[in-house]
């Protein structure tokens, strides 16, 4: 169990007079499983997009652990142990499942380190193990570009678990899932967290009940709400904005 | 794990492939041994075919080294002609400094054109270009210090795709125009020319011919080899990854930016790798050589052959070239709308280039 | 104006009584010594007689020739002639009269106020320069009586400053400071330096001097950077006609087209082809070039329309490719122009109301048909703005940008829209063709030189913003002009890459950027 947590205090995020992320505060423990939910336009994907680099907050702080997250760029805090899966899975077409598992695995990013790269055979076996939980074995040598949109799901979940990050962000996993492959990927989501961190944002709450965590209500950029998902369902204020249509 | 699993057909085609390069490099070797024939023999090769032909090898390295950057790094530059024609520069300054006293002014150190402008005294950029290994140095340094400014402020801003394009066209039509400034002390408008030896070797003498016709096709064999052996390393597939996904890269905990930036540099000397031994071959460099119609050729050369495959680039680079010098003697005026009709065969019809018609496995994607 | 003329005439005819009768007296001095013949020169020129300037011209071209009796002849090609008087006579005998520096400079001076008087207004206005070159006290009473009957505002202007030089050098302190405010008042660098000149001669008044001095000083810089600016927005506005389609392919379609250019071209030579094909029409000949915006327009439009209908949707979202093909198709249209019109240049006139020049206060100089052309693409500007705002094409052309699925979903036809769009764009770049066939070459590579500037506009300014489109233009091109003084054109051209890459990284996205979700894509 790794010790850091993420903290998000005050955080504001204005596009051109647009509050997307409106005094947003948030943490989460190290090893906890959170859900995060709420309607189209509440800030869920701005609130990933700070924590990972990728916007940068107009005001407040976000921290992992002791870092300032803030001045770093995506590639720094991909590096620091932060992992995210896109709502919209993007792996790399060209390159085959382990080729894929391959780069994201924990390993020097530089150049020169990728040249003089060499596939130890523990890595394999680490590749090969990573691949098998989410079952890919089978397919490990196929390019990418050719596998079902589950499955290229379950890539990314495999290159972010090879990564072995201390927090996941995972952005919509079960969209346009099956039932058995989202209860598939439920389980894999409880087996993760615990060793590390895990943030889920979601809209299917029958997955987020399946999850039966902490959950986040965001609105308009902040905290509605936050509590188990008995809690959140009896807010008046989140059945007003959410539930109750 | 993955030549472990290779079928066998298919280290059969590879064996195939390389004894067919292997082939056409001894058949390129041969050239300059069968021009020593007699003239009546029915192998001779004449003067003509030697020359063009190491002027394409010159061509060939500087495909290969657009495609590293294009066609493995993503980044398509249309300014690669600039990194080419700096090389050629370095090796002119070299070759113009061994002509000391021989000049038309017989000025013992200034080059012609600077007695002609009144130079006093060498300009300090120009001092050292008469060691062979400075100069040499400076072939490679020069386009990759280049390389690494324009290329950290681009990648950094996250200049990518068609803006990227733009903005090394842009730096290689102002070289341009900073090199036909007479006052920039690189001769301006006539650049360098009248050149007389290199390392001992007095410059357009059948002998002469033959040993820089050797030196560019051991450049091209080995900078061949040098590419294929890096696209195949861990760093080659991060290359892929930028150029598909490269936002994806980044979350991964790639910096992106020094990725292309190894790949941009290194893809720059080497196209000034394949200027300076262009240079002394064709006996001239001027700033024509900066213009962005050379660069934009080079890119066809590239997406003729396949780009993505390093045989591609090399292919195309020959290709293309032996159409146009047959086509520019034989009808000048087709030249241009053949030129902009491969452009748009070949974006069209044939993405993946001459090499997608041989079936050959091309790691890329159409875009 | 007939009145006037009477009045002239009435004032003139004493002096011209009086200098007949001198003239034939002070003709000898000229056969004299080299002093005399100067002071007879000098004097000549004073008198106002309409046969002086002959005689005086003569003098200076070796015309003049001296018998050994002293008397004159005037040799005219082969034909000599007594002086004065006109008979035929025989050269034999005679010599040219030999004349000195001294009296050569007093020939110019007096041939130069003689002119102050001649019927043709070039001339007039050679003698004011001349004059006002030669700075001499006896010029001031015949300055005086030329400014009397001078109608022409320009002659006057400067046959004051004239004035005002000259009694500079000689009159009284009075008069003096007259013309010193007098020449402060004006804004020429010539009126300068005779102040400076003045200066050490006159110590008294080196306090007015100087404040004349600074006045024209200030009134040079402002003339400086007025005409600075002008320059600058005019080549902004070149900038802006080039780029302004780029906008709308680029920026708005997100379509990168390399063949703009060419199509900036086609519209350069439809002009041409417009002015030969109405050359023999007397009753449309003038109105050529006004005629060829709608016929470019079309041209480039239909071209446009073609290449994105047979080739460019092929390849939609595939911008690299894109930038390819189009660069293919650029390099066949200048080829296909290049065969069909020859290789040289070709020549567009320009209609006699977008000649010349117009001179604004402070002599600020700017040439019509630059500033035709700085109208003219701000009307371009405000109609593409008007096109995309107001009409139905602008409104299914926004919603096809902003949202291709729903748009066709509502039973927008997007393929038509893309098509029209594409036209649209092409069609302004073949109008900006037209307005470069005033002020540029009009030759096949003539796109090409637009090209990259026409891009750096469009990402300076921001992409999808005509704003930034026109204030991209604008900045660069009076920054190009700002620069060029002190770097010349080629750096300038040079720092201006280099200042919009360090720019883009401050600010990607341009001056005007979209920001938010929009800017994510």
């Amino acid at each position: 169990m790794k010790g850091r947590a993420l903290y998000l205090d005050g955080v504001s995020v204005v596009f051109d007079g647009f509050r997307a992320l409106n005094n947003l505060s948030l943490i989460v423990e190290p090893g906890e499983l959170r859900a995060v939910i709420g309607p189209n336009g509440a800030g869920k994907t701005t609130m990933m997009d700070v924590i990972t680099g990728k916007t940068r907050p107009t005001a407040g702080t976000v921290r992992f652990g002791e870092t300032d997250l803030t001045r770093m760029d995506e590639a720094s805090i991909a590096t620091l142990g932060i992992g995210r899966k896109f709502q919209k899975p993007t792996v790399f077409d060209d390159l085959t499942v382990f080729e894929n598992v391959e780069l994201a695995l924990k390993a020097p990013r530089g150049p020169i380190a990728c040249i003089r790269w060499h596939l130890s055979g523990e890595a394999a076996d680490r590749i090969g193990q990573v691949i098998a939980e989410v079952g890919l074995t089978d397919r490990a040598h196929d390019p990418a570009g050719i596998l079902s949109h589950g499955q290229r799901q379950w890539l990314e979940i495999a290159m972010l678990l090879a990564q072995d990050p201390e927090l996941l962000l995972v952005d919509e996993p079960v969209a346009g899932m099956t039932d058995a492959e989202t209860e598939h990927t439920a389980a894999m989501l409880v087996s993760i967290a615990g060793t590390r961190s895990v943030v889920v944002v979601e809209h299917d709450l029958e997955f987020v009940r399946a999850l039966g965590r902490r959950v986040t209500v965001l609105h308009e950029g902040s905290v509605l709400s936050e509590g188990s998902i008995d809690h959140v369902q009896n807010d008046p204020r989140v059945i007003e904005v959410y539930l109750g249509r | 794990m993955s030549a472990t699993l290779a079928d066998p057909a298919d280290s059969r085609a590879r064996l195939g492939f390389r004894a067919g390069l292997a082939g056409a490099v001894l058949l390129l070797a041969a050239l300059p041994a069968l021009n020593t024939l007699p003239a009546d023999h029915a192998l001779h090769v004449s003067d003509f075919i030697v020359s063009v032909t190491g002027k394409w090898i010159c061509y060939a390295i500087l495909a290969l080294s657009l495609d590293l950057a294009w066609g493995y790094a993503g980044i398509l530059s249309l300014g690669h002609g600039a990194f080419f024609a700096l090389g050629g520069y370095a090796m002119g300054m070299h070759l113009m400094r061994l002509i000391g006293p021989r000049g038309a002014y017989g000025h013992p150190v200034l080059p012609d054109f600077m007695v002609f402008l009144g130079y006093t005294d060498l300009p300090w950029f120009w001092r050292g270009f008469e060691h062979f290994p400075y100069a040499m140095l400076m072939v490679l340094l020069v386009p990759g210090a280049l390389a690494l400014v324009v290329g950290f402020l681009a990648f950094r801003s996250r200049i990518t795709g068609v803006y990227l394009s733009i903005l090394t066209q842009a730096m290689t039509y102002a070289l341009m125009l900073a090199f036909f400034r007479n006052d920039m002390g690189f001769g301006g408008n006539n650049g360098f020319t009248d050149f007389k030896e290199l390392l001992g070797m007095p410059l357009g003498t059948p002998g002469a011919r033959a040993a820089l016709f050797y030196a560019s096709l051991i450049a091209l064999v080995a900078s061949f080899l040098v590419c294929s052996a890096l696209t195949r390393t861990k760093y080659g597939r991060v290359l892929t990854a930028i150029r598909d996904a490269e936002s994806r890269a980044r979350f991964l905990g790639y910096d992106t930016t020094r990725h292309k930036l190894f790949a941009f540099v290194l893809s720059a000397m080497l196209a000034g790798l394949a200027g300076a031994l262009y240079v002394p071959q064709v006996g001239i460099i001027n700033p024509g050589e900066f213009s962005p119609g050379n660069s934009i050729e080079a890119v066809i050369w590239v997406a003729v052959g396949g780009r993505g495959t390093l045989v591609g680039a090399v292919l195309g680079a020959f290709s293309v070239n032996a159409l146009k010098t047959w086509l520019t003697s034989a009808a000048p005026d087709l030249w241009l709308f053949v030129l902009g009709g491969l452009f748009v065969a070949v974006t069209l019809l044939l993405p993946r280039g001459l090499i997608g018609l041989f079936g050959g496995r091309r790691k890329g994607r159409d875009a | 104006m007939p009145r006037l003329l009477v009045l002239l005439l009435l004032l003139l005819a004493p002096l011209q009584a009086r200098g007949q009768e001198a003239f034939e007296a002070l003709l000898p001095g000229l056969a004299g010594g080299f002093a005399q013949q100067a002071q007879t020169v000098e004097r000549l020129g004073t008198l106002g007689d309409p046969r002086a300037a002959a005689v005086l011209r003569a003098l200076s071209d070796g015309r003049l020739l001296k018998r050994p009796d002293g008397t004159l002849l005037l040799r005219d090609g082969e034909r000599v002639t007594e002086f004065p008087g006109g008979a035929a006579a025989d050269a034999a005998g005679a010599e040219p009269v030999r004349i000195n520096n001294r009296v050569r400079a007093a020939l110019r001076g007096a041939l130069g106020r003689l002119s102050l008087l001649s019927p043709d207004a070039a001339e007039r206005m050679a003698a004011a320069e001349a004059v006002f070159r030669s700075r001499a006290a006896e010029n001031i009473p015949l300055l005086e009586a030329a400014l009397a009957r001078e109608s022409v505002a320009a002659i006057r202007a400067r046959m004051e400053l004239a004035l005002a030089a000259s009694r500079l050098a000689a009159g009284q302190d009075d008069a003096k400071r007259a013309a010193i405010s007098a020449l402060g008042a004006s804004s020429s660098t010539e009126a300068r330096a005779v102040l400076l000149e003045a200066r050490a001669g006159n110590p008294a008044l080196g306090a007015e001097i100087e404040a004349a001095v600074a006045a024209i000083d200030r009134r040079l810089e402002i003339r400086r950077a007025a005409e600075t600016l002008f320059q600058g927005l005019s080549l902004g506005s070149v900038l802006l006609l080039a780029a302004l389609g780029l906008a709308v392919t680029f920026g708005v379609m997100g379509v990168i087209n390399m063949a703009h250019g060419e199509f900036v071209m086609l519209g350069a030579y439809t002009t041409f082809v417009m002015q030969e094909a109405l050359r023999d029409i007397p009753a449309l000949a003038p109105w050529s070039l006004p005629l060829a915006v709608p016929a470019a327009f079309l041209v480039a439009a239909a071209c446009g329309a073609a290449m994105e209908r047979g080739l460019i949707r092929h390849l939609y979202g595939r911008p690299l490719e894109t930038l390819l093909l189009t660069f293919g198709v650029g390099m066949m249209i200048q080829q296909a122009v290049r065969l069909g019109f020859g290789a040289q240049n070709r020549e567009v006139t320009s209609p006699p109301w977008m000649q010349g020049t117009l001179e604004l206060p402070f002599g600020v100089m700017v040439t019509q048909n630059r500033l035709w052309i700085l109208v003219f693409s701000l009307v371009v500007l405000l109609l593409t703005v008007a096109a995309i705002r107001l009409t139905r094409f602008g409104l299914e052309m926004r919603a096809v940008t902003q949202n291709r699925r729903i748009a066709s979903a509502m039973g927008i036809r997007t393929g038509r829209v893309d098509a029209l769009t594409f036209a649209f764009g092409s069609g302004i770049a073949g109008i900006a063709g037209v307005a470069l066939s005033q002020i540029d070459n009009v030759s096949p590579n003539l796109g090409t030189s637009y090209i990259i500037d026409s891009f750096m506009v469009v990402v300076f300014g921001g992409v999808g913003s005509l704003a930034g489109t026109l204030v991209g233009a604008m900045t660069l091109g009076v920054v190009n002009k700002v620069l060029e003084p002190y770097a010349g054109v080629v750096l300038a051209k040079v720092f201006v890459l280099v200042a919009i890459m360090l720019f883009i990284q401050r600010r990607p996205r341009g001056l005007f950027a979209l920001k938010g979700r929009a800017a994510e894509q």
